[in-house]
């Protein structure tokens, strides 16, 4: 065998990688650059720079900043308690285990759930409140995404409790510390990492989520990636979806050396 | 000390409680002969056996299970081929380089890769239908079971090949006899990441598969725009079973052969997007 052919067999790899990962991006890029008509024109970009995207894109952050801050919220102390319980292997399977489930099954759950005649609003009405509209509205949002990422917010969070040395925690009770301050001074701190790549794994795809605002917040809410579906799939206008596409891919190359990639999540 | 364990195990127990509510509601409803998501009429497998007689669900069905198949079995390959290039390079920048452009595709939002793939596929002048959504559910699978195989390949040990050099072998029995054979656990475990990924993918497919072909995801995702139908909590129903199945079988396999190496066995138990 030839020296230059012993690498032959690693070819499928490497033309995966052109074909696939920097392919598409430059094509993305280049997309970006033609308008509806496909005459090559820089307005996509100073369209987005209208009022009406920079809204969208601000709104979009906000939700997905909500998002973020409500699993964490949530998903710390669970991540805690987790470390305390005795079958924590099981416990862990349990938590994962929601997250093999198909996400569009349990938006069609909440569709249910939330529903006029669904439990949430017998229960208000039980209470004396009345009905309510929760379904196609941005709390309804917010809530379902939330229950959706909670588990990959978990899990990061749980693995940098696990990674500390128990000694440490030791180590600020005997030197007095009441458990809170333990929390505040030596856990938390410790765990940062871990809180990082949660939020990291839950802000970029709240971003980007276009089939819930469509099926649980009735087009109410327009994320970044329900501008880019609804360009690419209804209004055709490829140009300005790959213009959202490329702004996307910007923010994530902002945010990711800052947060890591978020996908340390499957350690 | 005990109180505050009670209270954190009182707070698990509602997280649990909430996180579990949604799937049960819908499995408890699937069985609801009044044909919607409240007030339970009665008792009725009614909307199993509409799932069972609908062609066209159990085509999509198919179609769902054989691109699953496919594509992780050719995305693993790639993947044996991509862990083998990684490991392969000696310059640390280089490799670094190399491993970052492989996980682009797992951080990428679905949409970013959806949307590109369509433009990649349009200019490439292949059809929108089995094809693209095949050559996307590979394209996306490869990076996981590279993440799978290479850990595995770098613990081990460069004697091995040495020794079996030494011995005689030629390169083809050194990759067919000592290296494949000692990362077979990983193969085993990156092909099937790669199979939940594609069971579970809705975003890229949705946006490459044309208007005659659909997969499982896609076609939930129509129907439940459509509004409540109970076939759809049948069918999750059924999924949900099968999940469970899958994921328990894969936590003792898995826990077997962690055993033997001393690692936690939901380690290597991934999230999937």
């Amino acid at each position: 065998m030839s020296r230059s052919s012993r690498g032959l067999y690693l070819i499928p790899y490497y033309l995966w990688m052109v074909l696939f990962v920097a392919l598409p991006v430059v094509l993305v890029a280049y997309y970006s650059l033609f308008d509806i008509e496909g005459h090559f024109t820089f307005s996509n970009y100073a369209n987005f720079f209208t009022p009406v995207y920079l809204r969208m894109t601000l709104s979009s952050f906000w939700y997905a900043l909500l998002i973020t801050l409500f699993s964490l919220l949530v998903a710390y102390p669970a991540a805690y308690a987790l470390t305390r319980t005795k079958h924590k292997q099981l416990w862990l399977l349990l938590i994962i285990l929601p997250t093999w489930i198909n996400l569009l099954l349990k938006a069609y759950a909440f569709i249910g759930i939330f529903g006029t005649y669904g439990p949430v609003n017998s229960l208000f009405k039980a209470m004396g409140l009345g009905g309510h509209q929760i379904l196609f509205n941005d709390f309804s949002f917010v809530f379902v995404s939330v229950y959706i990422f909670i588990p990959f917010m978990i899990m990061p969070i749980y693995n940098a409790l696990e990674d500390i040395n128990p000694t440490l925690i030791a180590a600020s009770r005997d030197l007095g510390a009441s458990s809170f301050v333990t929390l505040r001074r030596v856990i938390f701190p410790l765990t940062l990492s871990g809180v990082r790549s949660g939020c990291m794994a839950v802000f970029i795809p709240a971003l980007s989520l276009f089939m819930l605002t469509r099926l649980i917040a009735g087009n109410k809410v327009i994320t970044l990636g329900t501008a880019i579906e609804q360009h690419f799939l209804v209004t055709q206008d490829w140009g300005m979806g790959s213009t959202v596409a490329v702004f996307l891919i910007l923010i994530m190359a902002v945010l990711m050396p800052i947060f890591g990639s978020g996908r340390e999540v499957r350690k | 000390m005990s109180e505050k364990n009670r209270l954190g195990k009182v707070y698990l127990f509602i997280v649990f409680v909430v996180l579990y509510a949604p799937i049960f509601y819908l499995m408890y409803y699937s069985f609801n002969s009044g044909g919607n998501m409240h007030g339970f009429e009665g008792f009725t497998l009614e909307w199993y056996s509409e799932v069972f007689h609908d062609t066209r669900l159990i085509i999509i069905v198919i179609n769902t299970l054989v691109i699953a198949l496919l594509s992780s079995a050719i995305a693993t390959i790639i993947g044996i081929i991509g862990a083998l290039a990684i490991d392969r390079i000696r310059r640390k920048r280089v490799k670094n380089t190399i491993l970052s452009l492989n996980n682009v595709l797992i951080v990428s939002p679905d949409v970013i890769i959806g949307a590109s793939f369509l433009i990649l596929f349009t200019i490439a002048g292949i059809k929108l239908g089995f094809t693209s959504v095949l050559l996307s559910h590979i394209a996306f699978s490869v990076p996981i079971a590279v993440l799978m195989i290479l850990p595995r390949l770098q613990e081990m040990s460069p004697t091995l090949v040495d020794a079996a050099r030494d011995l005689g072998a030629s390169r083809r029995d050194v990759l067919m006899k000592v290296i494949l054979p000692f990362i077979s656990p990983a193969i085993l475990s990156g092909f099937f990441m790669a199979l939940t990924y594609s069971l579970d993918d809705f975003a890229v497919t949705f946006f490459v598969t044309g208007s005659g072909y659909s997969t499982l995801s896609v076609e939930i995702y129509s129907r439940a725009r459509a509004g409540v139908s109970l076939s759809i909590n049948a069918l999750s129903t059924l999924i949900f079973l099968l999940t469970v199945i899958l994921v328990v079988g894969y936590y003792f396999v898995s826990r077997g052969s962690a055993r033997k190496r001393g690692k936690e066995p939901a380690a290597g138990l991934g999230v999937p997007r």
